[in-house]
């Protein structure tokens, strides 16, 4: 048999539904992979015996032709959705022990359509971070390499674990967040397909809260149609979530090779940024003839406020994190690091608990709220913010279909190589990405190519307001002519 | 705009997050850093233009004022690092 786990999660839902193997077979030969992984630190908790559970179960329901759309497929599950009686942590050391009691929606969802889980996949503390270097747990490995380097990079972040274990073929599928581009650039670091809906596309009941305006939950996949088929499960109506949305989820994988002729195409002038690397603005060229090449037409389009999105975010996502993040008190779940008065209880526990990065944005989001400062930050950003939707709606206003943009301004980076003195120096990666959380828009990274040292590179297409449709038609093209990129295995 | 060294300890205070003096001037030097970066905000002409309240337009669902969960005690407390009796145990608060 060749291997189960360098087929596509389509091509594993034929084999499965044809009975050449069978859901254990194949859940199997993930926990082996993951097993033989353990170097990239992409789980945080294997659950092989729950799996080979759910893949008993998956097999008696194939049988009896009862299988659900993802019935019997082995999935990974970043560590901020809760999962009922399976540890969840945010990857930070706050949350400890925590095993919830209830199941997020998006995973209880994948669950209903017969889906296994693998385990919880490593991420940055509370999603906080672009090279998944801030999880409790440690860095995770990006299966890709440098050529004629044994350098380990970083998968991105904040779904770094689900990005490297996709890429890595120890699961078919993974769920991510993205809040600033944590499913996007992750995906564009490992040569995978990471799309953020838009928002109030799935519900974010369950899964631990980073920044409530701007997080949504995605796929991570290995092609577009794996991911338009996961997204379909995850996404829906949540009588929980009062912000998620009450309108039908397409058949999504039906958007599959649909014709894009016809279709304008947004290229952003701001996106050219000063000192971009040629590689870069060449993908970005390629991307675009490919798209015209398939009856796609190019236009030139302005979003005049790009260059304001990340710093109006590095205000609204601390403040919106400041207020989030006050549940974790050391009394009601997680560590608690004793003190002489509650104040103190509170003040150590949370001194213990959080990581750098995350202290850093809870007092920076503690200071934009704070009286006298209110005004001037947090208003004026999020007057920014709509002057930042404005931009977009201008442009779909003018009959654009879907916008393309590179994913990240750079190839993956190696581990403690960046944000060390400076911050600011590791938020610049979401640069392309965080203006579409700002408008709650959809956005899919797809793979296109590689840079000089081997290394994949994403394309990014930004859609109308619940069009997701579009983008899987569009990203397929692009992943058509780009071909696929499997990582070198050295783990 | 900066934030002096009180402003750091009051801004932890706030947050409750216990802070020694020794991590003050590192964590200034990074706060500082972000507020720079966010300051290019000021450039921004956002006279007239209303502050987002909402990404999608959407009027909030409401639901009828009913009990709609409960009886899960247990549930709640089971990751509780102390409890007893059902409540959670915090140091004394009133003396």
């Amino acid at each position: 048999m060749t291997d189960l786990t360098s087929l596509t999660l389509a091509e594993a839902r034929k084999g499965l539904d044809s009975k050449t193997f069978t859901s254990l077979e194949l859940t199997d030969a993930h926990l082996k992979a993951m097993e033989d992984a353990r170097a990239l630190n992409a789980f945080v908790m294997e659950t092989p015996d729950q799996a080979r559970a759910m893949a008993r179960e998956a097999d008696a329901r194939i049988g009896k032709g009862e299988g659900g759309p993802l019935a019997g497929i082995p999935l990974g599950i970043k560590d901020l959705f809760a999962t009922k009686d399976v540890r969840t942590t945010a990857c930070s050391k706050i949350l400890g022990n925590f095993v919830p009691t209830y199941e997020s929606t998006v995973t209880s969802q994948l669950w209903r359509d017969g889906a296994v889980m693998l385990g919880k996949l490593n991420n940055d503390e509370f999603a906080m971070g672009s090279s998944n270097e801030t999880s409790c747990f440690g860095p995770v490995g990006n299966p890709w390499r440098r050529e004629g380097s044994n350098t380990t990079l970083v998968p991105g972040g904040s779904s770094g674990g689900s990005a490297s274990a996709v890429a890595a073929l120890l699961c078919m599928g993974a769920t991510a967040t993205d809040t600033g581009g944590s499913i996007r650039q992750p995906a564009a670091f490992t040569a995978t397909v990471g799309i953020k809906p838009t928002y109030g596309r799935c519900s974010r009941w369950g899964i631990v809260a980073f920044a409530s305006s701007l997080d949504q939950a995605g796929p991570i996949a290995r092609s577009t149609r794996d991911a338009a088929i996961l997204l379909r499960s995850m996404a829906g109506h949540d009588p929980k979530d009062t912000t998620s949305v009450d309108i039908p989820v397409p058949d999504y994988e039906a958007s599959i090779g649909k014709s894009v002729k016809g279709m304008k195409i947004g290229i952003p002038k701001e996106y050219r940024l000063d000192g971009m690397p040629a590689e870069i603005e060449k993908l970005w060229a390629e991307g675009a003839a490919w798209l015209k090449a398939a009856g796609a037409e190019l236009v030139e389009v302005s979003l005049p406020h790009t260059k304001y999105a990340l710093p109006a975010y590095y205000i609204v996502a601390p403040a919106e994190a400041s207020s989030n993040l006050a549940r974790y008190d050391g009394v009601r779940y997680g560590l608690r690091v004793p003190g002489k008065s509650i104040g103190e209880l509170y003040e150590n526990t949370r001194a213990e608990g959080f990581g750098a990065e995350v202290r850093r944005r809870v007092m920076i989001g503690t200071y934009v709220l704070s009286a006298g400062y209110y005004d001037a930050y947090y208003i004026r950003a999020q007057r920014v913010r709509t002057l930042i939707k404005k931009d977009f709606e201008d442009c779909f206003t003018k009959g654009v279909n879907a916008i393309l943009t590179p994913a990240t301004p750079s190839a993956a980076f190696g581990i403690g190589e960046k944000g060390g003195a400076d911050p600011v120096e590791m938020y610049l990666n979401d640069i392309f990405t965080v203006t579409v959380n700002m408008a709650g828009l959809p956005g899919i990274a797809v793979p296109a190519g590689k840079d000089a040292q081997g290394l994949p590179l994403g394309l990014q297409l930004i859609g109308r307001p619940f069009d997701e449709e579009t983008l899987f038609s569009l990203g397929e093209v692009i992943e058509q002519a780009a071909g696929r990129f499997t990582p070198v295995r050295w783990w | 705009m900066s934030v002096d060294a009180a402003t750091v300890r009051k801004i932890a205070q706030l947050a409750r997050i216990a802070v020694t003096d020794a991590e003050v001037p590192h964590l200034q030097g990074e706060l500082n850093a972000m507020l720079a970066f966010v300051e290019q905000l000021s450039e921004v002409n956002v006279e007239g233009v209303e502050p987002m309240t909402s990404v999608t337009p959407m009027a909030m669902k409401k639901r009828q004022d009913v009990v709609t969960d409960g009886e899960i005690a247990d549930d709640i407390i089971k990751n509780a690092p102390m409890t007893e009796n059902n409540f959670f145990l915090v140091p004394k608060v009133v003396e």
